[in-house]
């Protein structure tokens, strides 16, 4: 686990600062001039170096004891010690306050754009809230302004993020602008694009690198309404899917297994093949059990072990119908052998931690490992696996043709046919 | 968090629910099938379906679900279903608007071989009057390239059409010249019991991307049986032959084509063995036709339910060899499989609706006549010419296209208004075979009860629906097929 939020030790700063967000930078990189310009950058200061005036900020990591003087800066806490040029935080005005909101070495950025939803899921693992805040929006716009266009991947997600409309998809287009060569996921209920001239406006930002991921939770109202807790949503999704599918838009359609879903994922994955071929890709997903997934545990809850011989036999459906199929959140160990082609270690680094027991496990840096969240209750098929077992892991890679998660190794989030 | 809604208040069918296009078949005792408009089904109880049949929905949520799920009902009004099913249906007939894909050119009547069973009357070896001239050739040429399909196969046949070799040379070199102006995705099959095969054949062949289809009965008795020949060497030579072509052009470049006779029927694991052993990967279990020879020596096909053990004992053989890693395919569950798992119809001539005669294959004889199927050919070497379309050297190819005897037999056979297949089950996995129903019965439709082809394919389908639903490694192999 990744701390991303934590309190400055100590402080010079005299007035409020005049910006929330900045991207670090130190001597150790290249000072590219202007662009963002200094005034949007904090100044990472090394051991004894004396920093070059003009930065907005200055930080010193906490083995630091003196701040340099006449300058506003702030000592970071230790759990923020692996901030480095290129992280981008957010700082509140009076300096005590900071938040990681992106790290240029992870692969696995989300960008939070709102708490708001219309969906009300009874697994949420980012629970909605109703309050104003779209100040998130300005603040993504901030950050696309500070990323360099190497980024290779960004993430936005919510709450839902079409419930901005129009200003959700100027912010796509200005993504779009700054990071042409970046993979964007966004990730919605999809309702919002039943809206046909909304999903027109959506095509228009005409990004071949912009995926949508979109739950569904059934084959049929009754179930995916039940748990996304709102009445209308299955048939507002589906339709939306159409739109965009309409518009050559790319989507990706998610199902988290839970207790309601993993019993019919067979279906649900018979409906995708035979009602929405034309997806770019299905990721099935375990529980992450954080927010509502976490009150409401004894209502979503399935152990893993319990839904193996489905989930492969679905895994296999989907990738035999065309349709590409990852597997998310789910540990070596528990999935039935013959779903490991389709195992990608999806769980965002900075909540991704392994068990005790696995360290004696063959098949450890193949695996996805676990969710933090998972101290809560784990499968009960959690084992350590031997050499045999991480013999089966290349063969049954190699058999199927698709690239190993044994070979790719740790960046094997973009594993393609 | 507390939970707004239970699964009761989200349910939409409370407010009113309504059948969607629906078809059933009471399977056995305990189970109904029900299918949708374009296929998709479910088994529920006879309980449940008295239930829904008299208007109340069957009393188990998942029942009602897997009932809104694969679009049997509705919610009263409810738009998203209606459009998936538009959507599926769509894609599902998207092949009608380019038609005709295969084309088959009759080089020559001539052949060595006097089988049995021959589809069309042969005629000696040595007569050169039964052979396609150059001009009926271009004329052919002319009518396939006007075709709206994209892609274009131009199959070649007699006869033997080895014995014919300068024409389909011909044939191909110049269907390639025109190629280059009308840019379709062209490709070539001569069918051929390979025993004339040589250096030249191949070498053309090689040059040329053109694949092989061949005759393999089976085992070499049963096979030199059917197919007599000077030297009773039929079988060796198509074995040889095989092995040249493979060989000589890649392995996939040649498949076999099995025809069923009386003697087949006790010896389906032979068959299929023999297949296994030379490395033939697919296998077509089809019924014995009706037609040519066959239709006038022995009884026909009516012991459908003798065909149908015999279809049953190779259809499990099959699954039992790919349960031990062979990958065996049956061609015709594998089509049927296809219709029943997937939006697409293969448009496969002989089970699709409407029927495949013209609009799926146009077969240009010999002697410039233009027949709807090959089995059309074969009924009018019988003094039949109810599937005539007109003679190449007579007749526009707009004028073969709308002629009554293309469009007659499509109106009169389309399942989806002929008496009987309009409300049958298995509508969406059959099709219309206007040629076989004339030869047998007299009309285009017949009796669907006193039909060989109906029960043949009922029963395969029922087989199917069995075996897929109570085998889940044959569910797999199944999945595998429908999605070649």
């Amino acid at each position: 686990m990744i701390p991303l939020n934590g309190i400055a030790t100590a402080s010079t700063i005299s007035r409020p600062l005049d910006r929330n967000l900045w991207l670090i930078t130190s001597q150790a990189i290249d000072q590219a001039p202007a662009d963002p310009p200094q005034t949007s950058r904090a100044y990472l200061v090394a051991e004894n170096e004396q920093p070059p005036k003009g930065f907005g900020l200055y930080l010193t990591d906490s083995t630091q004891l003196a701040l340099p003087e006449g300058l506003p800066a702030i000592r970071l806490p230790a759990s923020l010690g692996y901030l480095t040029a290129g992280d981008v935080i957010r700082v509140s005005p009076d300096g005590r306050h900071i938040r990681v909101l992106w790290r240029h070495r992870s692969s696995q950025n989300s960008v939070l754009l709102t708490e708001r939803c219309d969906n009300y899921c009874l697994m949420c693992s980012q629970p909605p809230r109703t309050r104003d805040d779209a100040w998130l929006l300005d603040e993504a716009h901030e950050l696309l302004r500070l990323l360099p266009a190497a980024t290779g991947d960004i993430c936005f997600t919510g709450g839902e993020p079409a419930l901005y409309g129009n200003d959700f998809v100027d912010l796509l287009r200005h993504c779009t602008r700054r990071l042409p060569d970046t993979e964007v996921h966004v990730l919605s209920n999809g309702r919002r694009f039943t809206d046909a001239a909304f999903a027109d406006e959506y095509a228009t930002i005409n990004n071949p690198k912009l995926m949508i991921g979109i739950p569904i939770y059934g084959t049929e109202s009754g179930l995916h309404d039940y748990i996304v807790q709102a009445p209308g949503a299955f048939n507002d999704t589906i339709r939306g899917i159409l739109n965009l599918a309409e518009r050559s838009q790319r989507v990706e359609i998610r199902v988290v297994l839970q207790k309601h879903t993993a019993p019919s994922i067979i279906r649900i994955a018979e409906f995708i093949a035979r009602n929405l071929p034309f997806v770019d890709q299905v990721a099935l997903m375990g529980l992450e059990p954080v927010g509502f997934a976490r009150s409401n545990l004894p209502e979503v809850w399935i152990d893993p072990i319990d839904y193996q011989e489905d989930l492969a036999d679905a895994a296999l459906l989907l990738a035999g119908s065309g349709i590409r199929t990852f597997i998310y959140n789910h540990q070596l160990c528990v999935l039935d052998k013959r779903a490991w082609t389709f195992a990608v270690k999806s769980i965002s680094d900075w909540k991704n931690e392994h068990d005790p027991i696995c360290e004696t496990c063959a098949a450890l840096e193949a695996c996805g490992g676990f969710f933090h969240s998972a101290q809560l209750i784990a499968s009960s098929g959690i084992h350590a696996l031997d050499l045999e077992d991480a013999r089966h892991l290349t063969r049954s890679s190699t058999d199927s043709g698709r690239p190993s998660i044994w070979r790719a190794g740790i960046e094997s989030k973009r594993v393609t046919r | 968090m507390p939970i707004r809604y239970q699964p009761a208040d989200v349910d939409q069918t409370h407010a009113g629910w309504e059948l969607l296009p629906i078809r059933f078949h009471r399977f056995d005792l305990s189970r109904v099938l029900l299918t949708n408009m374009v296929g998709e089904h479910l088994f529920v109880t006879g309980e449940d379906f008295d239930a829904l049949m008299s208007g109340a929905l069957p009393s188990d949520p998942q029942v009602r679900r897997d009932l809104a799920g694969k679009h049997l009902i509705r919610a009263t009004g409810e738009d998203v279903p209606v459009e998936l099913l538009a959507m599926k249906t769509r894609t599902r007939y998207r092949r009608l608007a380019e038609f005709t894909a295969l084309h088959i050119f009759v080089a020559t009547l001539r052949c060595e071989h006097t089988c049995q069973y021959c589809q069309v009357s042969r005629q000696s070896s040595a007569n050169d009057r039964y052979d396609m001239s150059a001009e009926t050739a271009r004329r052919a040429l002319e009518a396939t390239f006007q075709s709206p399909s994209r892609a274009v196969k131009i199959e070649i046949q007699g006869g033997e059409p080895l014995l014919n070799f300068d024409l389909v040379r011909d044939i191909i070199t110049e269907a390639q010249v025109m190629n280059v102006h009308h840019q379709k995705q062209l490709s070539f099959v001569i069918a051929s019991n390979l025993a004339l095969l040589d250096d030249t054949v191949l070498d053309f062949a090689a040059e040329h991307d053109v694949c092989f289809s061949t005759s393999l009965d089976g085992p070499a008795d049963l096979h030199n049986t059917n197919r007599p020949r000077p030297g009773r060497d039929s079988w060796q030579r198509a074995i040889a032959g095989i092995g040249q072509v493979r060989d000589r052009l890649g392995p996939d470049r040649v498949s076999a084509l099995m025809t069923t006779t009386a003697a087949s029927l006790t010896r389906v694991r032979d068959i299929i063995d023999c297949y296994v052993e030379h490395d033939l990967r697919a296998i077509f279990l089809r019924p014995l036709s009706p037609y040519g020879f066959a239709a006038r020596r022995a009884r026909p096909t009516d012991d459908v339910a003798h065909w149908l053990a015999f279809y049953q004992e190779g259809l499990d053989y099959i699954l039992e060899l790919n349960a031990h890693g062979i990958p065996m395919v049956e061609h015709f569950a594998a089509i049927v499989l296809k219709k029943m798992l997937t939006n697409d119809d293969p448009g496969y001539v002989d089970l699709t609706s409407p029927a495949g005669i013209g609009i799926g294959a146009l077969v240009y004889n010999y002697d410039g006549y233009v027949y709807a199927s090959d089995e059309g050919r074969m009924l009018a070497e019988m003094g039949d010419t109810t599937f005539r379309l007109g003679n190449l050297h007579a007749n526009t190819y707009t004028e073969l296209m709308t002629s009554n005897a293309l469009l007659e037999p499509l109106e009169m056979s389309f399942t989806h208004s002929a008496p009987m297949c309009s409300d049958c089950a298995f509508e969406p996995y059959c099709g219309a075979d206007p040629v076989f129903h004339h030869a047998t019965a007299g009309d285009f439709l017949a009796r669907k009860p006193e039909s060989a082809f109906c029960n043949r394919n009922m029963g395969i389908f029922e087989l199917l629906l069995d075996r897929y639903h109570s085998d889940p490694q044959a569910r797999q192999v199944f999945q595998r097929w429908a999605n070649r």
